[in-house]
């Protein structure tokens, strides 16, 4: 059982308070990380009263310890997950070696790079919803997306803390670096493109939260595998927290179906014109931007072969998620993986990589799987109520950007077609210009307790068991 | 682009003769005074099969194209003052040389690139030194290894700043090798990066970011993502505003005549005859068969047809050829043919016009073209027979040698073959050390450059030639076929590896130059890492490279 030290400024169960030179690193960062959230966070509700949940300890109950709080205020402590006895090494060239609680001279580079990318995600998100706060359509979503900023929030710490602990001068640096980066801003943006687009509607954060955190959730549940013990520890904790966020993302589009179900049913068609005439959102709609969302995160895995996903699980840096339960090999020297690549005379064939180096692959796999979950779930709903439309992820080749199949234009099913005919069937693909406009449209900010958009359903629940109309978030 | 020719002999020849409509990885533009080359590769165009260029990684192939758009940018067009190299990708320079082509590379073949890579390299500082063309390197997002490399060859190097892009010389800790096209050694002896700030940086796979690369005078100007365009086009008319060159009406650069066949390869000037089993090239260069013009007008209006230049592009794609395509052909043999009075007026007229923007160009491609015989890992030897033409220019071939032979015809005056000096010997065609050939030659001795300098212009008979040192041995006609054919033979027969450390020792007497260093130290100390287990055994780095594999090192310092 871990001790948690509740009365430094920083809650946390590292033993801050017997680290003074950690102890520095971390109070010094923290007043910048605050000049940060106050220009780039949630800025406009640094008065208002949230219902927030704050992590304050790392089991049951520590981890969901809800209370009222202005989110300046916020606590951001530094978790780490219980240590596992006597835990080895669980891929790669060094498996069943015990694992490492300092970060070894030689791979040094190898895990700044990947925690600093890992780290630039976690603020970028928070600058790039911003603004999202002054169009929300219920205080319960309000709230939702507060959770979800001070959790990113959060996060950076965890990252922070890993630098600032085990990386010295040149972690420190990094550490200043996560805050001097701005999403968007053309001068220092963040480092991966998609987290440089804002965010400026709430289809599109919830799309965000389905497809693009679910990458995040992925890169965890691989890092949480890592030989580095303490950043597994810390991914773990992490991993607690994100599963609100992909829940945020997979209900809010669920109750936008439920909404659009209802409309469809009160005017008796499912035409989009006469849906949107209610102000809800059409189907077909809704697919541009599942289309949208799913093929851009695609692209955050990387190349379907990579050197650097080899060297990664080879040298134990970043595993499989769910490596040990999910894999009988886990060295993967010698296995092979095949990937589909383009044959260049307009096909597909399949050719076989060093499963090491199809690592990106192996985890793209999985997280396609896993966002087919919610697309049956909402697929259920439509067929319940009487209508044969069904919602589809887009092929993996679709509109990529990285990889084999980049900039290689297919339709939605990934048949290689024309770029011509690519060009001209695309505005019927993604949202378009007046599909964005009319989202915006329906963008008008909610905040009677209890009440709802006319574009979203209602939940099923209430956070913590609370009424549905209770105010989770006070305006002041 | 660069073709594999599939003729025989059996492996597919490489060439380096290219045009920009043939480009496949570089984008050239004009803007008045200021030329911008940016650099987009073309992942599925790499010369040989096997790896992929990503990430604007090049191959031998890539530097065939820049070297050719450098000297369109010379010849073509005069007007532009400052070339700006940069990258048509975002956030993405340059990552350097592929690395699956070095893994997969014989070590002739890395060896050759990188000294192609060097001399294009040395070729753009060349060119701003003698000629006034000046260089940016607009860092426009990250740069890596050879990246860094072609950007420290540079008269400037202005780095963006977007707290992202770093710059590196990554390949001693992520590839087991050294940083070889000069990377190491300019920046020191160029950057005057601090030692052990340099020690830090080629040993950081992860490189630094713009504000520390300044800091470290990595880069000299960095500027924010908004600025850039404005921060290039300044820096760029800076630069140019130093630059001697300026108006005029360039110089296309035709295609040249060459056949190839089993025999060799033949050209207008210059004719190789290959002997395979020998394993001798005799290189046959032909004075000019009709008198040179020799006005301005004159010379320009002959364009690329002008003998030094039609000769000098000749001359270089015979050097580059045989260096690429006929490595067990170890040993050179120079002849010349031809009118030595119309050799020694083509010298005078480049020296009576060497201000002139075109002639200057020429000069500089004669220089640079014999810059490459000096580092050819082949022994030289010029023969100097009947007919022979070694006169001026033409001299420096026997110069380049490492020995000389010269016939000497007691009872034929008019028939004996003779030797002559211009201008031209003393100061117009420097070698990367900086001296001349001939002072190299004597070791920097002054008293017998002062007496060849006296000779100037006078045709010297193997008496005269050997009295001065100016040839190795003049053998009289009885003597000469079976002395000449011996001395080939037993050369011939040597190590060539030997050979080959042996020459380039003995070529380059006297002090040290950057280039000499990146030539000497550099590429010693790399070609002898790239043939260390450690590097590319099995388990070395280099070889396991991208799969994952971690390098398995014998930890021995040697």
């Amino acid at each position: 059982m871990s001790t948690i030290d509740y009365s430094e400024k920083i809650p946390n169960n590292v033993d801050l308070a017997n680290d003074r030179t950690l102890q520095r690193a971390l109070e010094h960062w923290q007043p910048r990380f605050l000049e940060w959230w106050k220009e780039l966070g949630p800025n406009d509700f640094a008065n208002s009263d949230v219902y927030l949940r704050t992590a304050v300890g790392v089991d049951a109950q520590g981890w969901a310890h809800y209370g009222t709080v202005k989110m300046p205020d916020y606590r951001w402590g530094i978790f780490l997950a219980d240590p596992i006895a006597d835990r080895t090494i669980g891929f790669g060239d060094s498996f069943g070696q015990p694992v490492w609680q300092q970060v070894p001279g030689e791979f040094r580079s190898q895990f700044r790079r990947l925690i600093v990318t890992q780290g630039d995600t976690e603020p970028a998100s928070v600058e790039q919803q911003h603004r999202l706060g002054h169009t929300c359509p219920s205080l319960y979503d309000l709230r939702n997306l507060f959770q979800i900023n001070v959790e990113e929030g959060r996060h950076l710490w965890a990252m922070v803390y890993i630098l600032h602990a085990y990386f010295g001068r040149d972690g420190r640096e990094e550490a200043e670096e996560l805050l001097a980066r701005h999403s968007g801003d053309v001068d220092k943006p963040r480092i991966l493109g998609t987290f440089n687009e804002p965010i400026e509607d709430w289809l599109s954060f919830f799309c965000f939260c389905y497809f693009t955190d679910r990458d995040g959730k992925f890169q965890l549940k691989s890092l949480a595998e890592s030989s580095f013990d303490p950043l597994a520890r810390t991914c773990r904790f992490m991993l607690t927290e994100e599963a609100h966020h992909m829940f945020v993302g997979e209900t809010g589009l669920g109750r936008i179906v439920r909404r659009t179900l209802e409309v469809m049913k009160e005017v008796a068609s499912d035409n989009p014109e006469a849906i949107r005439r209610q102000g809800a959102v059409d189907l077909p709609l809704l697919q541009r931007y599942l289309n949208y969302w799913f093929s851009s995160s695609l692209d955050l895995f990387g190349s379907e072969v990579s050197s650097n996903a080899a060297t990664t699980f080879a040298n134990g840096i970043k595993g499989r998620p769910d490596e040990t339960t999910q894999y009988q090999d886990h060295v993967c020297a010698d296995s092979s993986f095949e990937i589909e690549v383009p044959d260049g005379k307009g096909g597909i064939m399949k050719e076989p990589s060093p499963m090491r180096n199809a690592m990106n692959e192996v985890l793209r796999d999985a997280y396609i799987r896993d966002c087919e979950i919610g697309l049956k779930r909402w697929n259920m709903q439509i067929k319940r109520a009487g209508y044969n439309f069904e919602l589809k992820l887009p092929s993996n080749r679709f509109r990529r950007a990285i990889g084999a199949w980049a900039n290689i234009p297919t339709d939605l099913e990934g048949r290689l077609i024309g770029r011509e005919e690519y060009d001209r069937r695309m505005p019927g693909w993604l949202p378009s210009a007046s599909d964005r406009g009319y989202v915006k449209s329906l963008m008008q900010r909610v905040v009677e307790p209890g009440k709802m958009a006319a574009w979203i359903a209602p939940p099923e629940r209430g956070v913590n068991n609370l009424p549905l109309d209770y105010a989770y978030v006070q305006l002041n | 682009m660069a073709a594999v020719l599939e003729a025989q002999p059996s492996p597919p020849l490489v060439t380096y003769d290219t045009h920009p409509e043939r480009y496949s990885h570089w984008r050239l533009a004009f803007d008045g005074p200021v030329a911008t080359l940016a650099m987009d590769v073309d992942e599925d165009k790499g010369l040989k099969p096997g790896y992929k260029l990503k990430l604007n990684s090049y191959d031998l192939g890539v530097d065939i194209e820049l070297a050719d758009a450098l000297n369109r940018i010379r010849f073509e067009h005069p007007e532009v003052k400052c070339l700006v190299i940069t990258s048509a990708r975002e956030r993405m320079f340059c990552s350097g040389a592929n690395i699956y082509m070095l893994g997969q590379s014989t070590h002739a073949w890395k060896v050759n690139f990188c000294k192609f890579t060097n001399e294009t390299r040395n070729g753009i500082e060349d060119s701003s030194r003698h000629e006034g063309l000046k260089s940016l390197a607009a860092v426009n997002g990250t740069v890596a290894g050879g990246g860094y490399e072609l950007a420290l060859a540079c008269d400037e190097i202005l780095m963006i700043d977007d707290r992202s892009s770093t710059v590196s010389l990554p390949e001693l800790p992520l590839l087991g090798v050294l940083p070889g096209t000069g990377g190491l050694t300019r920046v020191t002896d160029k950057r005057k990066v601090r030692r052990d700030l340099a020690d830090v940086f080629c040993t950081t796979s992860e490189g630094v970011r713009a504000d520390r690369a300044r800091q470290w005078k990595l880069v000299d100007h960095i500027a924010k993502p908004q600025g850039f365009k404005d921060a290039v086009a300044e820096r760029a008319a800076a630069l140019a505003a130093q630059s001697a060159r300026g108006s005029g009406k360039g110089v296309t650069l035709n295609p040249f005549k060459r056949s190839i066949d089993a025999g060799g390869y033949h050209y207008d000037n210059v004719d190789v005859v290959i002997d395979r089993k020998a394993r001798t090239a005799t290189i046959t260069v032909f004075a000019p068969r009709h008198d040179v013009p020799a006005g301005v007008e004159a010379i320009h209006s002959a364009g690329d047809k002008w003998w030094p230049l039609a000769m000098a592009r000749e001359l270089d794609d015979a050097v580059l050829m045989l260096r690429t395509n006929d490595l067990e052909i170890g040993t050179w043999i120079f002849n010349t043919r031809g009118d030595m009075e119309r050799a020694l007026a083509a010298d005078a007229a480049m020296k009576a016009n060497e201000n002139d923007w075109f002639v200057r160009q020429v000069i500089g491609f004669l220089r640079r073209t014999l810059a490459r015989l000096d580092v050819t890992s082949r022994t030289l030897f010029a023969i100097i027979d009947k007919g022979s033409c070694f006169a001026g220019t033409l001299f420096e071939l026997a110069l380049a040698a490492d020995r000389s032979y010269m016939l000497q015809l007691p009872d034929d005056e008019t028939g004996a073959p003779a030797v002559a000096l211009s201008e031209l010997n003393f100061g117009a065609y420097p070698m990367v050390g900086r001296g001349t050939r001939i002072s190299a030659h004597f070791c920097g001795e002054s008293k017998p450059i002062d007496v060849a300098r006296a000779r100037i212009g006078e045709k010297l008979d193997a008496k005269l030639a050997s009295e001065s040192g100016l040839v190795t041995f003049t053998p009289d006609d009885l003597d000469w076929n079976e002395e000449v054919r011996i001395a080939i033979e037993e050369r011939a027969s040597l190590s060539p590896d030997a050979l080959t450390g042996m020459e380039a020792n003995l070529r380059f007497s006297g002090k040290e130059s950057m280039e000499t260093r990146i030539f000497g130290r550099l590429s010693a100390w790399q070609n002898w890492i790239f043939v260390r287990p450690n590097a590319v055994g099995e388990q070395g780095a280099l070889k396991v490279y991208g799969s994952g594999a971690k390098a398995r090192f014998n930890w021995e310092r040697v």
